[in-house]
């Protein structure tokens, strides 16, 4: 009987549900026994040079320890950035630019973002350090600000003046002129916003550090233990001076990956006072500082024939990677690779450049990259079916990339896998009723309701774990009491890998789930790991558990053999009852502690990376019913429909769990989230009151259908499925939106779909 | 000033700042670190506890205006090592993910069966908007509460 597939609960779930998770704030660890809060004096101008910070009076407050600003640093400068290569895949690991775009950890002379950290104050108490905060006085000379994509690209002032430009970053998929368009007889062209929005996990950012014996100790809220501990050694330690520790995290979705600039100088900061430190950050902060997501401008055009066969696309991205480029440099690599989705289209051409901007800056967002892609060849899809006036199933459906084509290398070099595009958009199409749903839309536009049904499709397909090269750790060991220790260099934070791991220890070695221990996010303990990104965990972290746990059965068979004095061969393992036995004879057999206790140690152990050649696709369609009043705009999502396939499902349950959260943020995005910054680049949204986090009241019950395609990658032939949800709705909701109001007129409206942008929309249309 | 309160059954009495706010009182002074913080502007709920029996964003109180009530947090609910219902249906139907937001999606749930014993889905979902999560896109929360409404035990344990 095969555990996997089947819907077991959570083992993460009673201590979160009875005593709460040990989150950083909850830390009480003794060596954190009088840690000093942090507190961050944060730039209140977008862009200026900073020429005076005057620390005195906050020094003489009540419960400062110290007040630390750029001055104090005392650190060796960074190497140098290598150079990114253009092409493969890129490491999503972030990934600063070196010199001149250089983020430095205080601001030194210049600030480029409200919320950009100057200097840092150390107090007894979390109300002192907000108080004496207030009493550091920094003086600015404001400079004009470059709060937008446009400011950045008209270059009349500069982020970087050594620079000498704002692009940052250049694709090296040259435009061409217009001749792959030669031929087509329906063109369409146009600018797609995809907007800038946080990552807004519900714990913010937080650090504890200890300085001592030598040691520097550091629990953080992130995604990846072992890539902070590589970026800690800022602070001019080697790494094995460092322990960084991921205690439980309160969700990342990519703005967690490594750790940021505050992080290193909190570190720092317990080093040099010789006091242990704590900093948690507060929504306010989160949302200035944390990095966000998104933020591209894509000009596109398409063409094809009359009768719905595209045959070119052209995608150029504009990546607005705020003030200091990371990640956000790299992102748009991965909208190119997926500009043509889930079709085959005969001529692709994809570029991209990276501006600065005065903003915070862009790292990954669930999805990184790939949503983008995703949202708009699905909008533009749209904008072809209704210019031809072919149906948007039929489109779809006459330029998918057909099961018999894969693998399918696309023209941006995109290596898809293994897929069946129609099949996941028949599903959906039946089982959200898709023809009775068309009727009902027409009855009510032919009544003159002004409560009107939109019905908006999307078929993704994107990258998984695009590092695979880079891999995952796993050490499975068996203990001499018939118990097992996981290892695992995946660094979950709400995806239940204690679970899905416990899991494939059971399958394989039939030892049960509550005997088997999952440990990760300790660099004392897993020195080597990568983490949890890229929805590459299960398939490169639970096939790298998947592959140990054979090693060690290979091990266990052979003191089995030795321990029965039989031949290897003659020897098995029951999994279903976790014994050991001789073929044929059910009388001789033996526990897992009785193996175990004959090895060394009493420990059968193994040690794996498991490695990946290649990343997975997968792919899915999602279709959106929403309900727009033509009177006011107000957008109601009513139904959502998906099939997502990720290959073959472990846990139904946690499979589910990423399916309806990924929606909900995709949702969330082609619905009402948006940052936004004035003029003088002052963000609008530094709050929760301002800025539109999606609640349950504005979300239905989603209705999920399944199919699995299994990968060839993997021993589990499992895909990512943490990022696929919100791949596939954003585009659906936006397209339903749309398609609510397109008989008046309407061909696009950018996201967020707010009431006061449909309205606008409908009466500019009308007006015409 | 002196604040005492009844936390979870026990007495907890303190001298604190006036500007001391019910959750950094819980937090810090009774050690029950369950209860989160989640913004600055009472948008969120993870703060949600029960005073007096009624569900209050923790964040939003002052510990002095708290004193001589009683609190129960995540921490206070389950009897005698067994779940309440609540918990038992979050377990169950995978209500959770991170974990950050739950002890405020709990506590809320809690209040809003007492005062709504069996909701319709669209009430859970009104009764929720104040509650923020970011991981389980909701669907299994409500499922969750749904749940916990329609089992038999859910009557006796209020
Ligand atoms: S912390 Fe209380 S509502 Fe957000
Ligand atoms: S479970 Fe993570 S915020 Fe709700």
């Amino acid at each position: 009987m095969s555990i996997l597939g089947t819907r077991v609960i959570r083992t993460e779930d009673p201590r979160l549900l009875t005593s709460g998770g040990v989150y950083v704030d909850d830390l009480r660890e003794p060596d954190l026994a009088g840690a000093v809060r942090a507190t961050f004096v944060r730039s209140t101008a977008a862009h200026a040079l900073i020429t005076g910070i005057d620390t005195s009076a906050a020094l003489g407050a009540p419960g400062v320890v110290a007040v630390l600003t750029a001055a104090d640093l005392d650190l060796p400068a960074p190497p140098p950035a290598e150079p990114a290569p253009d092409d493969a895949p890129p490491p999503e690991g972030p990934m600063p630019l070196g010199p001149p775009w250089s983020e430095p950890l205080f601001a030194v002379d210049r600030v480029r973002y409200v919320g950009e950290p100057v200097a840092l104050v150390l107090t007894d108490a979390a109300y002192a350090g907000e108080d004496a905060a207030e009493l550091v006085s920094v003086d600015y000379e404001m400079l004009p600000a470059v709060p937008s994509i446009e400011a950045a690209l008209a270059e009349e002032t500069l982020l970087y003046p050594d620079a000498g430009t704002n692009v940052c970053v250049r694709g090296r998929r040259p435009i061409g002129d217009d001749s792959i368009f030669d031929g087509c007889e329906v063109i369409v062209e146009g600018d797609i916003v995809n907007q800038r929005v946080a990552a807004l996990p519900m714990e913010g950012r937080a650090t504890a550090a200890v300085w001592k014996d030598g040691k520097l100790t550091v629990w953080t809220s992130t995604q990846n233990a072992q890539l902070s501990r590589l970026i800690l050694t800022a602070v001019g330690l080697p790494p094995e001076a460092i322990r960084v520790v991921a205690p439980d995290v309160g969700g990342g979705f990519g703005a967690k990956i490594g750790i940021d600039r505050e992080q290193i100088l909190i570190a720092w900061a317990a080093k040099r006072t010789g006091r242990p430190v704590r900093w948690v950050e507060t929504r306010n902060e989160n949302m200035l500082g944390m990095t966000q997501g998104r933020a591209q401008v894509h000009h596109i055009k398409l063409g094809g024939d009359r009768e719905g066969h595209v045959k070119a696309y052209r995608l150029d991205v504009v990546q607005d990677s705020g003030a200091y480029s990371r990640m956000g440099g790299f992102l748009p690599m991965l909208t190119n690779l997926m500009a043509p989705g889930v079709y085959d289209i005969p001529a692709v051409e994809a570029d991209y450049k990276v501006v600065v901007t005065n903003a915070t800056p862009i790292a990954a967002y669930r999805g990184a990259g790939r949503p983008e892609a995703a949202a708009t060849i699905e909008r533009v899809i749209d904008w072809y079916a209704a210019e031809t006036g072919v149906d948007p199933v039929v489109v779809r459906k006459l330029n998918f990339i057909r099961p018999e084509q894969f693998p399918f290398v696309t023209k941006t070099g995109a290596p898809y896998d293994t897929g069946d595009y129609e099949a996941a958009l028949d599903k959906v199409l039946a089982a959200a009723g898709y023809d009775e749903l068309r009727a009902e839309q027409r009855r009510r536009i032919e009544a003159g309701e002004t409560r009107l049904l939109g019905i908006g499709l999307a078929s993704y397909v994107e990258i998984t774990a695009a590092d695979g090269a880079a891999g995952e750790t796993a050490k499975v060991e068996v203990h001499d009491d018939g118990t097992a220790t996981v290892y695992t260099g995946s660094s979950a934070h709400g995806q239940g890998h204690h679970t899905a791991y416990a899991m494939i220890v059971t399958q394989e070695l039939g030892i049960p789930m509550d005997k088997v221990e999952v440990i990760h996010g300790d660099t004392d303990l897993i020195p080597d790991g990568v983490g949890t990104y890229a929805s590459r965990s299960l398939q490169l972290g639970g096939s790298a558990v998947h592959n140990a746990a054979i090693e060690v059965k290979d091990e266990a068979a052979r003191k089995a053999a030795e321990l029965f004095e039989a031949a290897e061969a003659d020897v098995e393992l029951d999994t279903d009852s976790g014994t050991w036995r001789i073929k044929g004879d059910p009388d001789k057999t033996l526990s897992w502690s009785q193996v175990a206790a004959a090895a060394d140690n009493g420990l059968i152990v193994a040690n794996v990376r498991f490695t990946a050649d290649r990343p997975t696709f997968p792919f899915g369609s999602q279709l959106s019913l929403v309900e727009v009043d033509v009177e006011t705009g107000k957008v109601t999502l009513l139904r959502h429909v998906t099939a997502d396939d990720a290959g073959p499902i472990l846990n139904p349950l946690l499979f589910e769990g990423q399916r309806h959260g990924g929606i909900a943020q995709g949702a969330a995005q082609a619905l009402l989230e948006e940052i936004l910054y004035d003029a003088d680049g002052n963000p609008l949204t530094a709050t929760l009151m301002d800025y539109g986090a999606i609640t349950a009241a504005e979300l239905p019950s989603f209705e999920l259908l399944t199919s699995e395609t299994p990968t060839t990658v993997n021993p589990l032939g499992v895909k990512g499925i943490g990022e696929a949800g919100t791949i596939g709705a954003t585009p659906a909701v936006h397209n339903a939106v749309i398609d609510a109001v397109k008989h008046l007129g309407v061909r696009h409206i950018d996201m967020p779909t707010t009431p006061e942008r449909v309205w606008t929309a409908i009466q500019k249309a009308s007006s015409k | 000033m002196k604040v005492e309160l009844t936390v979870n059954g026990k007495d907890v009495t303190a001298d604190v700042e006036d500007r001391t706010l019910l959750v950094h009182f819980l937090r810090d002074v009774a050690d029950l670190t369950a209860t989160n913080v989640g913004c600055d502007t009472t948008s969120c709920g993870a703060c949600t506890v029960l005073l007096d029996g009624e569900s209050v964003k923790s964040c939003t109180v002052l510990a002095a205006q708290a004193d001589g009530r009683a609190v129960t947090t995540l921490e206070g609910l389950a009897d005698d090592g067994e779940m309440h219902p609540v918990q038992r249906a979050f377990h169950e139907e995978h209500g959770l993910q991170c974990g950050y937001c739950t002890p405020g999606m709990v506590m809320a749930i809690v209040s809003l069966l007492k005062e709504n014993p069996s909701p319709s889905e669209a009430e859970v979902r009104r009764g929720l908007e104040g509650n923020i999560c970011r991981c389980t896109g909701y669907h299994n929360i409500v499922k969750a509460a749904l749940a916990a409404a329609a089992s038999s035990d859910m009557g006796a344990s209020q």
